[in-house]
């Protein structure tokens, strides 16, 4: 897999974290950060470790500290499967 | 008729200024049981001495030689647990939410109108997420670290119940975990009755366990002491002459403790007084039940004479039986108290077991009836017991006031609760 879409994630969201009451992650959520979207540290550790696994890439740990919304996160990532890509 | 607190050892002041011997109070029941889930799913169908004991269904035991156990029936995962909590906890955690919900409406208790820290959760467990661990350690050796979830850095863990009891429900005080096996669904009441003298106003306690998976069963099977008979109703016959070990199940209760002034003053239910407790080790093969029964009497400054029915640790193991028996006769003489075992319906459920006990005792001195002894007919003629047996009994023209309770851990451990009913007036 070249891309990774919003779809996707909110997908992959949904199985490793669940999607918390009163957020609607089919709706408006590309600018809200992960606690706006009731997500903490670990569901997000959770989730990378998933799309890692699924998209055979490694994603920079301290560029994942700045993807805290995600656009930025979706940016980064498929960033990183570009310059994989490239090799 | 009003219902009014007993006011013996409660020396605090009427503001519930945390004083060492505040009354602790049990306002609210959350059972999740082989034989029922729910609190009055439960009762009912352990009075009417409804089994939870049948084959396992949760794995495929065929090659194990044992292939009973006490499975909660009819729990919907979803129905009980958010999805955001589904992916990062074990069985064993969803049970005990579910019956820490319960036991907190049960309660008409609202945490969040209670001061910071002023309410916590001390339960008891004895396994952890065992079925989680198993997932994640298969997922480790198959696929690699990369495939283990995030979530077995707690989910596994035996404090697990207690933190997500806490954060659901924002309970931010005093909190922690007892480990004593059987023993703990006790201990961990004796400790949240500590914080509710230290000042706490609000504890949810009692105990939860779950390990019906193929590694769980692994260590069961291994621990040795299970009946390998295949009949439900003849596997598990503590005190019988014919008792050849016992069945484990799944679950157990969560209880509200309360400082007894606040619970008064806000009206709230009040079921019964933990009116005392006290835990001993084994020595030497020696077994301490019986010094952890009279411990506990003293605790609660009670005599002998006082106690209306004991709800017996119920090994199903001949020697232990003979043992607590013997505990029990020395107390109280031969025949001298009414004896049942509720959890020959269950199993023993680890730290599950005697939190259950409580809530059984707690509703026969609320129904004024005692539960029966399932499978077992009669006592052994080597255990002097009046033991309750096919059908739940009365007191024979006296009422129930204050119950025993006892448990035995793996290992040791003895441990002694005393619950008296709340003081009527007329």
């Amino acid at each position: 897999m070249d891309r990774l879409g919003l779809s996707d994630l909110t997908r992959i969201l949904r199985e490793c974290a669940g999607e918390e009451e009163g957020v609607d992650l089919d709706g408006d959520v590309l600018d809200l950060n992960w606690m706006e979207l009731g997500y903490d540290s670990l569901a997000f550790l959770q989730t990378v470790g998933h799309i890692e696994r699924e998209y055979g890439v490694l994603l920079d740990e301290e560029a994942l500290d700045e993807a805290d919304t995600p656009r930025l996160f979706l940016t980064m990532v498929n960033e990183a499967l570009a310059a994989s890509a490239a090799v | 008729m009003t219902t009014v607190i007993a006011p013996r050892d409660r020396t605090a002041p009427a503001t519930g200024t945390p004083a060492r011997t505040a009354e602790a109070v049990v306002t609210g029941i959350g059972v999740a049981a082989p034989n029922g889930l729910g609190t009055e799913a439960w009762w009912a169908a352990t009075l009417r001495g409804e089994s939870g004991i049948r084959p396992l269904t949760r794995f495929d035991a065929g090659g194990y030689p044992v292939k009973l156990a006490g499975e909660v029936p009819g729990f919907v995962d979803a129905d009980h647990v958010s999805s955001r909590l589904l992916p990062q906890t074990d069985r064993v955690t969803r049970l005990s939410l579910a019956a820490a919900k319960e036991a907190l409406d049960d309660a008409g208790a609202d945490p969040a109108r209670l001061p910071d820290h002023a309410a916590g959760v001390v339960t008891a467990n004895s396994f952890g997420g065992f079925e989680f661990g198993q997932r994640e350690l298969e997922a480790l050796w198959s696929k690699g670290g990369r495939h283990v979830s995030a979530y077995q850095s707690f989910a596994w863990f035996y404090a697990v119940n207690s933190g997500q009891i806490s954060i659901r429900h924002g309970l931010r005080g005093a909190s922690g975990v007892i480990v004593s096996e059987q023993a703990g669904g006790l201990d961990a009441m004796a400790h949240a009755r500590r914080q509710i003298r230290k000042g706490a106003r609000l504890v949810v306690t009692g105990g939860i366990d779950s390990a019906l998976c193929p590694w769980g069963w692994a260590a069961y099977v291994a621990g040795g002491g299970l009946s390998g008979r295949a009949d439900p109703a003849r596997a598990y016959l503590p005190f019988s002459e014919d008792a050849s070990g016992h069945v484990v199940g799944e679950g157990g209760a969560h209880l509200i403790l309360e400082n007894a002034e606040e619970a008064r003053r806000r009206g709230a239910q009040v079921y019964g007084t933990l009116a005392g407790h006290a835990a001993t080790f084994d020595a030497d093969g020696f077994c301490r039940l019986g010094a952890a029964a009279e411990l506990a009497l003293a605790d609660a400054d009670l005599h002998p004479d006082e106690v209306d029915v004991v709800f017996a640790d119920a090994a199903g193991d001949r020697m232990a039986d003979r043992a607590e028996a013997e505990a029990i006769t020395a107390l109280f003489g031969p025949y001298g108290v009414p004896v049942t075992a509720p959890k020959s319906m269950t199993g023993r459920l680890a730290a599950g077991g005697a939190a259950l006990d409580v809530a059984a005792a707690l509703l026969t001195l609320r129904d004024q009836i005692i539960p029966p002894t399932t499978g077992t007919e009669l006592p052994a003629d080597d255990c002097l017991l009046n033991l309750v047996t096919g059908a739940p009994s009365p007191r024979l023209g006296l009422p129930l006031r204050t119950a025993l309770v006892l448990a035995r851990g793996r290992g040791g451990f003895n441990s002694a609760v005393v619950v008296r009913a709340p003081e009527t007036t007329a």
